[in-house]
């Protein structure tokens, strides 16, 4: 069995916003008719979470249900229950028209936490992050400078963010500079 | 900067998100098509200034390709709608003559 490490291996930025590397997660993507009420059912079984509403993550306790398209969901887990989660969804969906895939190390998972969090990921992506906007449980797949990112809300100052593990560092590294470098007074 | 509204997610996506893919409602000229219907199908593009029917992609959201109707000298967008159409729904088209009452493309006006 192979040592498994996150992309950025716990790294952490202190300040006024902190960004911080979330470590190992465990994430499925599931592709499917999210109407289909037996795919609902066992996503619930292994998140915990609700079914979200479009472009809404549901979380439950460290777990999460994410609608990610129409047709897509992205299921967090912790990370050594994600072999667990893929056989319940084959068990529970097989015949049907659907593809559950493992993801845990493809993905990056970074939390960006302080009084003007929002400001850090507005500033590098075209999402408009104001709190009339943007509320707690919302979840957006965009881009963070020049690449593929998705977040949520969790709570008024903290943003979970997903990149490929490909881009970890770049993304790390953006969101630190752009908390480093201040708020601009948008959201507050 | 363009801003469309993704039919499928509800997003209002900027256009750094999107992907464009050119002319949209193309009828596809294939194996036994004549070679003039095979060159205009691959190469013969439409390049109007004013009303044009464009296909996009929600490439960094959702994913999903869909069709926009917009003017190309003002970048005024007036619907847009779902990939999965032949030609521009009804509902399209009168949002547009409600702007241009006089606006044509290829056949349709
Ligand atoms: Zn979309």
């Amino acid at each position: 069995m192979s040592n498994a490490i996150s992309a950025l291996e716990g790294r952490a930025v202190a300040g006024d916003v902190t960004v911080t590397d979330m470590g190992l997660q465990g994430m499925i993507s599931l592709r499917g008719d999210l109407s289909d009420k037996a795919l609902t059912k066992v996503c619930k079984s292994v998140t915990g979470a609700d079914a979200p509403k479009p472009l809404q993550m549901s979380v439950a306790g460290a777990s999460g249900f994410g609608w990610m398209s129409p047709d897509e969901a992205l299921l967090l887990v912790p990370y050594n229950v994600v072999r667990d989660g893929l056989a319940s969804i084959n068990n529970a969906l097989s015949g049907q028209h659907f593809l559950a895939s493992n993801v845990s190390d493809a993905r990056a998972h970074i939390v960006v936490s302080g009084a003007y969090a929002d400001e850090v990921i507005a500033k590098v992506s075209p999402v408009d992050m104001h709190p009339d906007s943007f509320a707690i449980g919302d979840f957006r797949r965009s881009h963070l400078g020049q690449v593929a990112a998705a977040f949520w809300k969790s709570d008024a100052n903290t943003f979970h963010v997903i990149c490929f593990r490909s881009v970890a560092d770049y993304v790390f590294d953006l969101l630190a500079a752009s908390a480093k470098a201040g708020p601009v007074g948008y959201t507050s | 900067m363009l801003t469309l509204h993704c039919p499928y997610c509800g997003v209002d996506a900027d256009e750094t998100d999107l992907h464009a893919g050119g002319e949209a409602h193309l009828t596809r000229f294939g194996p036994g098509a004549s070679d003039d219907d095979f060159e205009g199908y691959l190469f013969t593009r439409k390049n109007p200034k004013g009303v044009h029917f464009e296909r996009w992609r929600h490439a960094y959201g959702c994913g999903k390709w869909f069709l926009a109707a917009r003017c190309t000298a003002t970048l005024e967008v007036f619907a847009t709608y779902s990939a999965q159409t032949v030609a521009p729904p009804a509902d399209v088209r009168a949002a547009i003559t409600a702007k241009r009452p006089d606006w044509s493309w290829g056949d349709l006006s």
